[in-house]
């Protein structure tokens, strides 16, 4: 039952390479999604242009099946390409015409308004309810197809796909692997009845569409993390009347609950081979950071520090630790290089930093971040030049975190009086918000790249 | 002896010190207390259970929910009175025991949240300890900002969501 392949044939002759690819991690998904598909939640909606982006048009895919299709492909990767603040993507209602063949193309037309970049295609039925997708890339200033190929899928997978094809233009265009393929997790609390709240732990594509529970309880939840590869989550939770780690395996749903200690048992990271948990205990008394081997189920402490030492969070390489201390009085963010234990402070701007993450290429520090206006907002560090970027302009925004592509940070904020997710680029050129139609939603934290 | 002694003193100080320091914090938190003891998770007791009746009633009337200022975690001088109460009446019974369950506002981030609420239930333990509870009669628990006790985006919420719940398991 959790088989969902899709086969890319590439059309272009003399390369008839043919790939098959296995998501795993999403077929798992439908299968949960099967039981407890809802309506999406969130939608997303751009609230901040940029100056100079790359003009794209993706025309309507066309279809000649008998049947409805529930999704437009076409839609999905134009929003896709939209929300990295990279492209501006050309609206439907200004296209001169629907071309979806190559002798269909008149590059005129499309210079005329200014497209540099075309994306046409076709959807096509075939065997067994499938659904044949081709689709191609057109450079409009060269007069040249930069890509052709053929994704199958069904009507169930057809977001999927449409995230398969925004991941290869993506690339194509930008020489960087796509991130569409990627899930989010994020944690809802509904009230319901006096003192009531029920969490759930939600995971949904990385445009906020599908959500799924993964889990759901009367006790608070927090601190979703992913393994890089992808496979489980560690998070918090309150289940017991204390704060726990527990570590949940997607496939299965099958729980496990880490060896819990008096006091916190907090803000678990994996490390990148996988193998090694970062967490926050206060058994000696106040928060520290300890590293705990999965494998040997020992545990080392990495700090030494009557202050508050919490939110560790791995270097890409795995040397060091990234976290929040409030040692010199204020939350500031650290970094320990775990060979030699050797000690930096990372940020000096600014009167509370917490909550650190790296992008995986180690050069940027996204934060929570407190400034003079004493308002909290997302903000970005280049730790090779130190200079630091705000880039949020909303409202008690905390809980940033990354596209494994570094392309977009989530994180979490306030519209009006509910809790919402939003999403900003790294250079803060774009941003958008993907508004929760119920329950307050907070802490989002992007997946790897998922295969 | 002489160690407590001192450890007590030196405690007293400090948050004489730091209540001091804290001071401007101003009407908002004050007006906060004042509605937040409405809430606050005061027990009642149920007539006759065996256990001396004076000093059962002393407790039951006390102030059971403690405030604090944004991002600190000293006892306020307000809770003082009510607070020793609690420690004679631990020290008196050394069968009765207490739950503290620190919490946050929503401002900062949640980890560092559950930290301070960690921080400022330990504070009350300590100041319970100070004056004469054992801390074998005492557990502390950090919900960060997860269970605020009002909803709500300003300081008139946040004042009353930065507190210590002191709660009686047995007694």
């Amino acid at each position: 039952m959790c088989v969902d392949e899709f086969c890319i044939d590439v059309l272009d002759k003399g390369k008839n390479v043919k790939s098959v690819f296995h998501l795993l991690v999403a077929s798992c998904v439908f299968l949960l999604s099967s039981l407890t598909y809802a309506e999406s939640d969130l939608a997303i909606e751009i609230t901040q242009g940029i100056d100079e982006p790359t003009p794209v048009a993706v025309v309507p895919f066309s279809w000649n099946g008998s049947f409805a299709l529930k999704e437009d492909i076409a839609k999905i990767v134009s929003a896709d390409l939209g929300r990295t603040g990279l492209f501006k993507m050309m609206n439907r209602e200004n296209m001169l015409s629907f071309p979806t063949q190559q002798d269909q193309v008149y590059y005129r037309d499309w210079r005329v308004s200014k497209t540099e970049f075309l994306v046409i295609g076709r959807q096509i039925p075939a065997e067994g309810k499938q659904i044949k997708v081709e689709f191609e890339l057109y450079d409009v200033l060269k007069e040249k197809r930069l890509l052709a190929e053929r994704v199958s899928g069904t009507q169930d997978n057809m977001r999927d796909i449409a995230h398969y094809i925004s991941d290869m233009i993506y690339q194509k265009l930008t020489g960087i692997r796509g991130a569409f393929s990627t899930r989010i997790v994020y944690v809802t609390a509904q009230q319901f009845g006096e003192g009531k709240v029920n969490y759930r732990l939600k995971m949904a594509d990385s445009d906020g569409a599908r959500p799924i529970t993964i889990r759901q309880q009367s006790e608070p939840l927090m601190s979703p993390a992913w393994a890089r590869d992808g496979s489980k989550l560690a998070y918090v939770s309150f289940e017991s009347g204390k704060p726990a780690i527990y570590i949940q395996y997607l496939a299965t749903g099958k729980r496990e609950k880490i060896q819990s200690f008096r006091g916190l048992n907090g803000a678990p990271a994996w490390s990148p081979d996988g193998n090694k948990l970062a967490i926050v205990l206060s058994k000696d008394g106040n928060p520290e950071v300890y590293i705990l081997d999965l494998r040997s189920r020992s545990l080392a402490r990495i700090t030494h520090h009557y202050g508050i030492d919490t939110e560790p969070s791995w270097s890409p390489d795995g040397q060091s630790l990234i976290f929040t201390s409030d040692r010199g009085g204020q939350p500031q963010i650290y970094r320990i290089h775990l060979p030699t234990r050797q000690l930096e402070r990372v940020t000096y701007e600014g009167n509370y930093n917490s909550r650190g993450r790296l992008t995986q290429d180690g050069r940027f520090l996204a934060m929570v971040h407190r400034g003079m206006d004493n308002v909290f907002h997302i903000a970005v560090q280049d730790l090779k030049t130190g200079r630091l970027d705000v880039l949020t302009d909303t409202y008690l925004d905390e809980s940033p975190t990354i596209a494994p592509n570094g392309s977009i940070i989530l994180y979490a904020t306030q519209k009006g009086v509910k809790g919402v997710l939003g999403g900003v680029t790294l250079d803060g050129s774009v941003r958008f918000i993907l508004p929760a139609v119920s329950g307050d939603v907070r802490e989002p934290a992007w997946s790897p790249y998922l295969q | 002896m002489r160690a407590s002694n001192v450890t007590k003193a030196v405690a007293l100080a400090l948050s004489v010190a730091w209540v001091a320091g804290c001071s401007t914090s101003g009407s908002s938190s004050n007006t906060g207390e004042t509605a937040g003891s409405n809430n606050g998770s005061t027990q009642g007791v149920n007539q006759g259970s065996g256990v001396s009746g004076s000093s059962m009633s002393d407790v039951a009337n006390l102030q059971t929910v403690f405030y604090f200022d944004f991002d600190k975690s000293v006892v306020k001088a307000n809770g003082f009175s009510d607070l020793e109460k609690h420690a004679a009446f631990l020290a008196a019974n050394p069968a009765a025991q207490v739950v503290l369950e620190g919490h946050a506002d929503e401002r900062g981030t949640r980890e560092y949240n559950m930290a301070l609420g960690e921080r400022r239930a330990k504070a009350v333990s300590r100041f319970l300890q100070v004056n004469g509870a054992s801390g074998s009669q005492i557990e502390t628990v950090s919900f960060g900002e997860e269970k605020p006790q009002i909803l709500g985006h300003s300081e008139s919420s946040w004042s009353q969501n930065r507190r210590v719940e002191l709660k009686y398991v047995s007694r």
